[in-house]
């Protein structure tokens, strides 16, 4: 084996029950690169990720590792871990219950002579390394009190002290802002000096450009070819991840505001949630687009949630097309004719063990209540419906939904609020964690159903080109409170500073 | 062979296969196992009284069930629970501070139906406990499997409580004319009436749900709270019907021995059942073919001459046998060394 090469990875096949995640893939990883893993959904990178650090075992393939001779199998990711191959998933899998030092070196804590756990070491130590990162945080408190952004780069933190070769990120970046991603950057090109081979999953194309060396395409579970980033400009590289030419994203374009109407949907004045977010008002019109903007953390996910009930509103009223009502539960907003599909697509969104089919009827199943159970028939053919019309890439309508990849699993999502039809959808957050591809096709069905079916809609994104390609107007948030409301001509640049506070 | 592989996969598989095998020893061991004759008018015989036996449990496992699939967690009140109710039950009929007695002062059938609702109001109340005060499930029946026992005893000045009357001991039982025994009938009923009722509403899904994942299964619409409150309370009604069969079986209230460790076989017959104490989905037909599983087991030794004080040892190495075939973490480790020796031999 060449001597610069950390990994190779050849012929790499992979089955599920009724689906070929993997055939013929191959990877390569050199010392001191920086490897970006791309593809759209269900093109087959988790599944190559998780065959290398053996979540699943493959059917045909050989894996070779820098140091070990002949093939390699890993039939956990405890194995791989001692053959120095790291993994930092995209979902963060840390204890929430356990300090942050505690999280850091949880199964290899210090000792002290007597063979207890040297707690002043550890939390000294804990300290070190965040210090390192330049995250300023209280080691010694439950991670739970810290944002999902701080989990990750913890997460990260432990990766990277446990002296890995080779260092994989699965989307590492989907819920961290721009600062962090730069803290992440300066961590990943520190450890490719040291001649860490660094392997990145990510569907943000700026940050492939900003960070990575080398380009690996996979489409369909098939390798589609390796390229330096020199040589690969933007619009090919998407065009080798679809496979055919850009869907150019300006040929989506709100047709201006045509076809909203005057009824006013939703008027809440006042609402709040103690701790969570200050009275607020909000209003939306009949077949509208609204977004809402700002950092993460600062509200943009609280105040939706207040309106529907997730989180019980304290103050203020709601009028649904005109009608005031009382929004205890859930329930109550689904039976007033919304939807939510919830950032956090894991804890608010899945049920995982249960099939496609019973995720998409869940919510029409609650609105029906619990003696109206919809007909097996019917079901059926409403999962059929969906699977086509949202192209979701699962065996079939019984398969667990978390045997999906994660826009696949969004698409259920959604497809469970649209069998509702509301009247008002909520779409957190839909696109973080999907490819490019996905993305284009969840705003041109955000804009096809406010216009074709006079649905309103709440667009939240992180991404503000998202936003100003499909929202009309945006609610601006910061720090747990609104703090205006910017329509009309709307760019980067005035959105950006709207949420920095100087351009109202 | 591709059949077979098929049919291995099924859930059911398992539980029943663990049941065959139980059954195949007592044939090779004792072939008069299977032996059925009637006496009196009544048919006797092993199976017959594993049937017969195994109902209570069974009952018990139909409940238990949707508590671990709703809420990951085990109630462990169910079999003082049982001893409550078959007091409540008694003491009504019987009178207050009357023991043995031929006369009644109610009828049976509210007696009993009494018995079981109260039942029902224990498992509203341990329901609450877990649902609205978010209490551990094991933690919040902890308070009535000490209590339920004592509140029987009280219930019944203290004393155990006969009821001498020919109608009462029908429930658990025979009743004249008909061959099979009562508690078989009772065991039915309550898996039918439960079943159908999972079929007919969504509230199989809803378990599920909540089971799976109770922020989603609320922010999609459903009242968590509620559902696992329900399940409580079909819980504790089971308990309660199951201990008026054993108070009718031994025509009496005896609060210190109805139901006595009848939770562990409650929680043993779900888990053989192939369901995941860890909640979510879940199969009620598993955990009913476990219930009768253990009662087969427990009924073998007994045939084999093993003494009562030492039958629960031989229990648990058969259901630790049981249990760790069943688990996903020795199944993933035999599917693992199959794949290793067949690379060998590919390698050879």
């Amino acid at each position: 084996m060449d001597e610069n090469l950390l990994i190779t990875m050849r012929d790499i096949s992979k089955s599920f029950p009724g689906v070929r995640a993997l055939s013929h893939a191959q990877f390569t990883l050199r010392k001191g690169e920086i490897h970006a893993l791309m593809g759209e959904n269900g093109a087959g990178k988790s599944t190559l990720i998780k065959v290398l650090t053996g979540v699943y075992s493959l059917d045909a393939g050989e894996i070779h590792v820098a140091g070990f001779d002949g093939p390699v199998v890993n039939h956990s990711t405890l194995e791989a871990q001692e053959k120095g191959i790291a993994t930092v998933y995209q979902e963060v899998n840390l204890c929430p219950n356990l300090t942050v030092a505690e999280n850091l070196f949880i199964g290899r804590e210090p000792k002290t002579k007597i063979g207890t756990i040297d707690w002043r070491e550890m939390n000294k130590r804990a300290k070190d390394i965040m210090d390192g990162l330049d995250i300023k945080i209280d080691v010694t408190i439950a991670l739970e009190n810290y944002s999902l952004a701080i989990q990750q780069m913890i997460a990260i933190a432990r990766a990277v002290d446990m002296d890995c070769k080779v260092l994989i990120l699965d989307e590492p970046t989907s819920s961290l802002d721009d600062n962090e991603v730069e803290k992440l950057f300066k961590v990943m090109r520190d450890l490719k000096a040291k001649g860490v081979g660094i392997i990145f999953v990510t569907h943000f194309l700026e940050q492939v450009y900003a960070v990575c060396d080398t380009i690996t395409v996979l489409r369909n579970g098939e390798f589609a070819g390796e390229y330096t980033v020199e040589e690969m400009p933007r619009v090919k590289l998407v065009a080798a991840m679809l496979g055919k030419d850009f869907d150019d994203l300006a040929s989506i374009k709100k047709e201006g505001a045509g076809h909203v109407s005057d009824e006013v949907v939703i008027d809440a004045k006042n609402l709040s949630h103690k701790g969570k977010i200050k009275p607020f008002d909000f209003q939306i019109r009949k077949g509208e687009v609204v977004g809402v903007t700002g950092l993460l953390g600062s509200g943009r996910s609280e105040m939706v949630r207040c309106i529907y009930g997730a989180d019980r509103a304290q103050s203020g009223t709601l009028q649904v097309k005109g009608k005031t009502v009382n929004i205890k539960e859930p329930i109550d907003a689904i039976k007033a004719g919304m939807g939510y599909l919830p950032d956090d697509r894991k804890a608010d969104g899945c049920i995982g063990d249960l099939s496609v089919r019973e995720n998409i009827i869940l919510a029409l199943q609650a609105r029906n209540g619990l003696f109206k159970k919809i007909p097996a028939a019917k079901q059926n053919e409403i999962a059929d419906k969906f699977i086509d019309m949202l192209q979701i890439k699962t065996a079939s309508r019984e398969t667990p939904i978390n045997q999906l990849s994660g826009g696949n699993q969004q698409k259920v999502i959604l497809a469970r609020w649209l069998c509702t039809h509301p009247d008002f959808l909520i779409l957190d957050e839909p696109t973080r964690g999907i490819d490019i591809g996905t993305k284009t096709e969840f705003q041109k069905l955000a804009l096809k159903f406010a216009e074709e079916e006079g649905m309103s809609i709440v667009f939240i994104s992180s991404e503000i080109e998202e936003m100003l390609r499909t929202c009309t107007r945006m609610y601006v948030m910061r720090d747990g409170a609104q703090v205006g409301e910017i329509s009309g001509e709307m760019t980067q640049e005035t959105v950006m500073a709207a949420i920095a506070g100087g351009g109202e | 062979m591709e059949n077979f592989k098929k049919l291995t996969k099924k859930p059911l598989f398992l539980p029943i296969f663990c049941l065959i095998l139980v059954l195949l020893i007592n044939l090779i061991k004792s072939p008069d196992f299977f032996a059925i004759k009637i006496s009196n008018g009544v048919l006797f015989g092993r199976v017959i009284d594993i049937l017969n036996r195994g109902s209570e449990i069974a009952i018990l496992a139909v409940g238990q069930t949707l508590v671990v699939a709703v809420s990951a967690g085990t109630d462990i009140s169910v079999g003082s629970v049982m001893s409550l109710s078959a007091c409540s039950c008694c003491m009504l009929l019987a009178g207050y501070g009357n023991t043995n007695v031929s006369a009644l002062v109610m009828p049976i059938a509210v007696g009993m139906i009494a018995g079981v609702l109260m039942g029902g109001v224990c498992g509203a109340f341990n329901g609450a406990l877990v649902s609205k005060l978010k209490i551990q499930p094991m933690v919040a029946t902890l308070i009535l499997f000490t209590a339920a026992r004592a509140i029987g005893l009280l219930l019944c000045n203290n004393q155990i409580t006969y009821i001498r009357v020919e109608e009462y001991k029908y429930l658990g039982n025979f009743i004249p004319g008909c061959p099979i025994p009562t508690p078989v009938f009772v065991a039915i009923a309550v898996i039918l009436v439960v079943a159908i009722f999972l079929r007919k509403t969504a509230l199989g899904l809803y378990i599920q749900s909540v089971g799976i994942n109770s922020r989603a299964a609320r922010i999609s619409g459903i009242n968590s709270d509620v559902i696992c409150f329900i399940c409580y309370v079909i819980c504790g009604l089971c308990a309660g019907i199951a201990g008026i069969v054993a108070s009718s079986r031994i025509y009496s209230a005896d609060s210190n021995n109805i139901g006595l460790n009848y939770e562990l076989d409650a929680i043993l017959a779900v888990a053989l059942g192939g369901n995941s104490l860890g909640g979510g989905k879940f199969n009620l037909a598993g955990s009913i073919i476990g219930a009768y599983t253990i009662q087969a087991i427990t009924t073998t030794l007994l045939a084999m001459g093993v003494s009562t004080d030492v039958a629960p040892v031989f229990k648990a190495i058969i259901v630790i046998i049981i249990v760790v075939v069943q688990a996903p973490v020795f199944k993933a480790y035999m599917a693992a060394r199959k794949a290793q020796k067949a690379h060998v031999k590919e390698a050879a």
